[in-house]
């Protein structure tokens, strides 16, 4: 779950990291308001949840209250990739000496912590690690040790700094990482982490990703995953999270059902290499409930992009009999709409076919055929 | 034969008296898989089929002599069940459950290097040896005893693929999920240098998907230690687009990283046969490994 820059700013400036002094506006009046508190210029910032609103124009600077309404004015009316701009951040502008990064995120393959530190912030890290990996600093944090406040200096000492400023960065680097593991981030970022014209540090930006199955830790973040305006998902995708199914919106033409997240995903490709384009991923997961396959089938019938709906299901704890009952409901209360094409084997197929068979519903074996008869349907 | 587990595994099933924990310890039972004993705690002393129930691992491994646990806990518990069956000595663990945190499966993975566990999972279908022995979920009718050893980041794509080689006679040495999640104890490499070691292995099904690099890595082992057996892999997620999570929390497309298409040419590059679609991997087998149908002839062998 993404948090919001305000949001992972608040945890870093309650864990003692010091971030720029500002406050949150829904409203260009209350973004002057805002600022009249604050000594000029000012940074306006949208708080949304996708990257890249810098480069949007989600970002503005104003040297007056007046400037601060009209700016704040200017970004609460747009949309950054299709998302609305609720609120925006007003903060006073830092003094950079220098940009800086530093990340902390996991290592698959390692299966640790890693910390990353650049003396190259602002950027994309990613395109500083292929270009210039000699100014990225990494730490793989050994789980039995932990970050300690060693690590925290030799980074620090990496990035060119000694005497007090390094103990002071050192400082910073080590309150992050307990933030990190404290919240369960799956990332959590400062950049930039700017060195300031009097040689102090300060958050500027922060990004905080906490991993989805710790949210049961952090319930206060929780609660909001389905509140419409403040979540990156579309309607459908909390209408299917809210029925534990995972969904993820596409752009193609044919809407697919399946069970098994590798599953779903081999026939969304079974589909693209019949020449399909798959209108979404949904995976209704294991041991499927009849009112989940309901739900499942109403999205994708309501989705005006799917022409054809396949259901692949292969029954292991997932039970034939349970997903027929799911589609006779739907064919009763609101009828085909769409073409559908079912392909159904596994435990308790038999009962499932006799179902489907008996209200005139054909049901296929294979899966392949079955992908090929939905391209031609369409 | 077969890797990690056989017939002599003898299996504790912690958290036996749940839902899941108790119909797949039927199931289990039913396949013929060595199962001593359960542990739930706080329902110590009931008997759930026939096995009997204890509050901890440490007994179980004392009275039992238990050397592998199955561990159907729920998320917020599986961390500590594992840590308990690691610490009674138990050497393979595997984590069926699904949604546990990523900083808890940091700590169990390094708690299991320390022990030499071997860990499974979290959030796999567990692991199959056809004939001998099941620690899992995995409908036990579709697998057969024979070749062709499979190691899978998915679940019921698995069973697609499995049903599709027993369809054809291709059985199966041992099956495994490596798990969905980004933090997993096994990957590609392990299962391909435990797979080389088995005498009954003759070829190896690699089934992965999108996100991570256990795929490329793979690649660069097969290429590099001139892998003696043939591998077929099978790459899932070729139409995921970048920053959306198909399903599995591992399953993710960041940046340039993890896509399918740096899967498959890593896997071509060094010389392994990528299938298009699920049928294909069959097709491969028979023709890339003439003496599957022979073993097959062979009847059980042990």
């Amino acid at each position: 779950m993404k948090l919001y820059e305000h949001e992972a700013k608040t945890i870093l400036a309650k864990s003692g990291i010091p971030t720029p002094t500002g406050s949150l506006a829904a409203s260009p009046t209350q973004a002057k308001k805002v600022a009249s508190q604050l000594h000029p210029p000012y940074a306006v910032k949208a708080q949304v949840l996708v990257a890249g609103r810098g480069k949007a124009g989600g970002i503005l600077f104003a040297n007056s209250l007046k400037e601060v309404e009209k700016a704040s004015s200017k970004v609460l009316n747009m949309k950054i990739k299709g998302l609305r701009v609720g609120s925006v951040l007003i903060e006073e502008k830092i003094r950079v000496k220098k940009e800086l990064y530093f990340g902390i995120t996991i290592d698959r393959s390692r299966r640790c912590y890693v910390a990353i530190a650049s003396t190259t912030g602002g950027v994309d890290i990613e395109e500083v690690a292929s270009d210039k990996p000699e100014k990225i600093f990494k730490v793989f944090i050994d789980p039995t040790l932990g970050f300690r406040s060693y690590h925290a200096r030799q980074i620090a000492n990496k990035m060119g700094y000694s005497g007090k400023q390094m103990l002071r960065l050192a400082g910073i680097l080590e309150k992050f990482y307990k933030v990190a593991t404290e919240h369960d981030a799956e990332l959590i970022e400062m950049n930039p982490l700017i060195e300031t014209a009097d040689g102090g540090f300060v958050a500027a930006d922060a990004r905080l990703i906490i991993d989805d199955n710790a949210l049961y830790r952090h319930l206060q973040y929780k609660e909001r995953l389905f509140s419409k305006d403040k979540t990156e998902l579309t309607t459908e995708e909390i209408r299917a999270k809210k029925a534990g199914l995972a969904y993820v919106q596409l752009d193609g033409n044919v809407g697919i059902i399946g069970n098994g997240a590798g599953l779903v995903m081999a026939t969304l490709d079974a589909v693209q290499l019949y020449g399909g384009k798959p209108a979404n991923f949904l995976d209704v997961g294991g041991g499927a409930s009849k009112q989940q396959v309901v739900e499942a089938l109403n999205i994708l019938l309501t989705d005006q992009q799917a022409h054809v709906v396949f259901i692949n299901i292969l029954g292991g704890i997932t039970r034939c009999d349970e997903v027929a009952k799911g589609i006779l409901e739907v064919q009763k209360e609101m009828g085909f709409v769409k073409p559908i094409i079912i392909r159904l084997v596994g435990t308790n197929e038999e009962e499932g076919r006799r179902m489907l068979t008996e209200a005139g519903i054909h049901v296929l074996d294979s899966m392949e055929e079955a992908a090929k008869k939905a391209v031609d349907m369409l | 034969m077969g890797i990690i587990v056989d017939r002599n595994t003898r299996v504790v099933v912690q958290g036996i008296t749940g839902a899941q924990g108790n119909f797949h310890t039927r199931l289990m039972l039913d396949f013929g898989t060595q199962i001593v004993a359960g542990v739930t705690p706080g329902k110590g002393g009931v008997k759930i089929h026939g096995v009997p129930v204890y509050d901890t691992v440490e007994e179980v491994v004392l009275k039992h002599r238990a050397n592998a646990s199955i561990i159907f806990v729920p998320a917020p518990f599986a961390a500590d069940a594992a840590h308990e069956a690691m610490e009674a000595g138990i050497k393979v663990v595997v984590v069926i459950t699904e949604h546990i945190p990523i900083r808890d499966s940091i700590q169990i993975m390094a708690h299991a290097k320390q022990r030499g566990v071997t860990v499974i999972g979290p959030n796999t279908p567990g692991i199959i040896t056809p004939g001998e022995s099941k620690l899992g979920i995995m409908p036990a009718h579709i697998f057969k005893q024979g070749g062709v050893g499979i190691a899978s980041r998915s679940g019921t794509l698995t069973y697609e693929i499995a049903a599709e080689l027993t369809k054809r006679g291709l059985g199966q040495s041992t099956c495994f999920g490596l798990g969905g999640d980004p933090i997993v104890g096994l990957n590609f490499v392990d299962a391909l240098k435990m797979f080389e070691k088995d005498i009954q292995t003759n070829a190896v099904v690699l089934i992965g998907e999108i996100g991570g690099d256990v795929e490329e890595q793979a690649a660069e082992y097969i290429a590099t230690m001139k892998y003696p057996k043939n591998v077929v892999a099978f790459v899932a997620g070729r139409t995921a687009p970048p920053g959306k999570r198909m399903g599995h929390a591992g399953a993710i497309v960041m940046g340039k990283a993890g896509t399918a298409e740096s899967k498959i040419a890593a896997f071509r590059n060094a010389g392994v046969k990528v299938a298009e679609k699920p049928s294909d991997i069959a097709n491969f087998l028979h023709v890339y490994t003439p003496k599957a149908r022979k073993l097959e002839g062979e009847g059980t062998r042990t």
